[in-house]
C-alpha cells in the first residue's frame, strides 16, 4: 500500500497519455467541432440572406411587373391618341384635297363659263354687225366701227 | 475463491487479492513492498493497457472525423469532449489550451481504470494463476502510486502555473499576506503552504480511498459466497451474494464516474486559481 517506484512510471505513462490524447483526439477533434459550428452558422447565416435576398427580388419582380403594365397601358394609350390624330390628319387631308379638287373644278366651270361668254359675245357682235349690214344695206366697216362693236359687246 | 471457512482463510483470501504483483524491493513471502524502488507490474500493465486503449481508439477516431455525419463511437467521445469543455468552460477562465486535454484525458483513464473494479474480483487474480502469477490487483487506482501520479503531476501543474502566470515572487508573497494580510505573516505561511500541500494529497487520497474501499466491499461480497455457503445454507446465501454484488454494482457505476469527474473537476479549479491573481 506503500508508494513505490510505480509512481514514477505512473508520471511518465499520464503525462505521455496527455500528449497522445491532446494529439489524436482534442486537437483534431476540437477542431473539427469548431469547424462544425462554424459551418453552421455560415449556413444558417446564409438562409438568412438567401431569405432576404428572395424577398427583395419579390419585391423587385412586383416592381418591375408593376412598372411594365403601367408602361404598357401608357404605350396602349399613346399609340390610340397617336393613330385618332392620323386618322384627323387623314381626314383633315382629305377634306383639303377635296376642297382643292372642287375649287379647280369650279375655277375651270368659271372659266369655260368665261370663255363661253367671250365666244358668245364675239359671236353676237359679228351677228349684230351682220344684222346691222343687212338692215343698213350695206357692209359694216367693222374696223370703224369696232369701239361701237366692242362696247356691245360687253353689254350682252 | 478461497473455500476455507476458517477466519484466517478469510484474511488471506482478502490480502492475497490487495497484493499487487510487485518486483524490485519486495517481500519475498508477502509480496508487498518493503522500500521504494520497486514496481508493481499489475498497476502498471493495466493503467498502461487503458491508456493505450485510448489512444488506440482516439488515433482510429482522429483520423477520420465525420464533420456531417458522426456515428456511433465518435458521437459518443464527442458527448465526451463536449461535456468535458464545457466543464473548462465554466470553471476555467482565460484560455490555455493543456487544460482542457488534462482534463479530458483525467476523466476518460481514471473512469478507464476505476471500471476495472466492476470486473468480478477472482475473474483476471484466477486467469492470472493459470499463468503462474501468484499477485493480480487489476485496478490501478487501488494503488497509492497511480492516484499520486496523477496528482502530483497536477501538483507540478499548479506551481508551473503558479510561477510563470504571478511570478515567483507573486507566488511567495501569497504565501506571506494569504489569508490574513500582513500582520500574521507566521500564520500565514503555514496556512496557505497546508493549503498548497492538501491540493495534491486530497487528489490522491480521495481516489485512491473510494476506490480502495469499493474493491473491499467487493470483497467482502465474493466472501459471502466463498465462506459461509456450505451445504443448504448455500440456497441462502449465494443468491443473497448475487443481490448485493450487483446493487453495490450498480452504486459503484455511480462511484467510478463520480471520482473521475471529481479528480478532474478540482485539476481544473487548481489550475484556475494558479492562472488568477492574488486578488480574488
Amino acid at each position: 500500500m506503500n508508494i513505490t517506484a510505480t509512481l514514477l512510471a505512473q508520471i511518465v505513462a499520464f503525462v505521455l497519455l496527455i500528449w497522445f490524447v491532446n494529439k489524436f483526439l482534442w486537437g483534431p477533434m476540437s477542431a473539427m467541432l469548431e469547424d462544425r459550428q462554424k459551418r453552421i452558422a455560415d449556413g444558417l447565416a446564409a438562409g438568412e440572406k438567401g431569405k432576404k435576398e428572395l424577398e427583395l427580388a419579390e419585391k423587385r419582380a412586383t416592381d418591375s411587373l408593376k412598372d411594365a403594365k403601367s408602361q404598357a397601358a401608357e404605350i396602349l394609350a399613346l399609340a390610340e391618341k397617336r393613330g385618332t390624330e392620323i386618322v384627323e390628319e387623314a381626314k383633315d387631308k382629305a377634306r383639303e384635297e377635296g376642297d382643292r379638287i372642287v375649287a379647280a373644278a369650279n375655277a375651270e366651270i368659271e372659266q369655260e363659263i368665261n370663255r363661253a361668254k367671250e365666244e358668245i359675245r364675239g359671236k353676237v357682235a359679228e351677228i349684230s354687225v351682220a344684222a346691222a349690214a343687212k338692215i343698213i344695206g350695206r357692209e359694216v366697216d367693222a374696223k370703224a366701227h369696232d369701239k361701237l362693236i366692242k362696247d356691245l359687246a360687253t353689254q350682252i | 475463491m478461497s473455500a476455507d471457512s476458517s477466519s484466517g482463510g478469510t484474511v488471506a483470501y482478502i490480502q492475497h487479492h490487495l497484493t499487487n504483483l510487485c518486483v524490485g524491493e519486495c517481500d519475498p513471502v508477502t509480496n508487498v513492498a518493503t522500500g521504494f524502488w520497486a514496481l508493481h507490474l499489475d498497476t502498471i500493465f493495466f493503467s498502461v493497457l487503458l491508456g493505450s486503449l485510448m489512444v488506440f481508439a482516439s488515433w482510429r477516431l482522429g483520423r477520420n472525423l465525420q464533420a456531417d455525419t458522426p456515428s456511433g463511437f465518435q458521437n459518443v467521445v464527442e458527448t465526451v469532449v463536449d461535456f468535458v469543455s464545457q466543464q473548462v468552460k465554466d470553471t476555467f477562465p482565460g484560455h490555455n489550451p493543456l487544460i482542457a486535454p488534462l482534463a479530458l484525458t483525467i476523466f476518460v483513464w481514471v473512469w478507464l481504470m476505476n471500471f476495472m473494479d466492476l470486473i468480478p474480483v477472482d475473474l483476471l487474480p484466477v486467469i492470472a494463476g493459470w499463468f503462474g502469477i501468484g499477485y493480480l490487483k487489476v485496478v490501478p487506482t487501488t494503488d497509492l502510486s497511480t492516484t499520486m501520479a496523477m496528482s502530483l503531476t497536477v501538483f507540478a501543474l499548479i506551481l508551473f502555473y503558479n510561477i510563470k502566470i504571478k511570478g515567483l515572487s507573486g507566488y511567495l508573497k501569497m504565501f506571506l499576506f494569504h489569508p490574513f494580510g500582513k500582520f500574521f505573516v507566521p500564520v500565514n505561511i503555514v496556512m496557505t503552504a497546508i493549503e498548497e500541500l492538501a491540493k495534491p494529497l486530497s487528489l490522491g487520497l480521495r481516489l485512491f480511498g473510494n476506490l480502495f474501499a469499493g474493491e473491499l466491499v467487493f470483497l467482502l461480497i465474493a466472501l459471502i459466497g466463498g465462506t459461509m455457503a456450505v451445504g443448504f445454507a448455500a440456497a441462502f446465501w449465494l443468491p443473497l451474494q448475487v443481490l448485493l454484488d450487483l446493487g453495490w454494482l450498480i452504486f459503484h457505476l455511480l462511484v467510478i464516474t463520480l471520482q473521475a469527474f471529481i479528480f478532474m473537476v478540482l485539476t481544473i479549479v487548481y489550475l484556475a486559481m494558479a492562472h488568477t491573481g492574488e486578488e480574488h
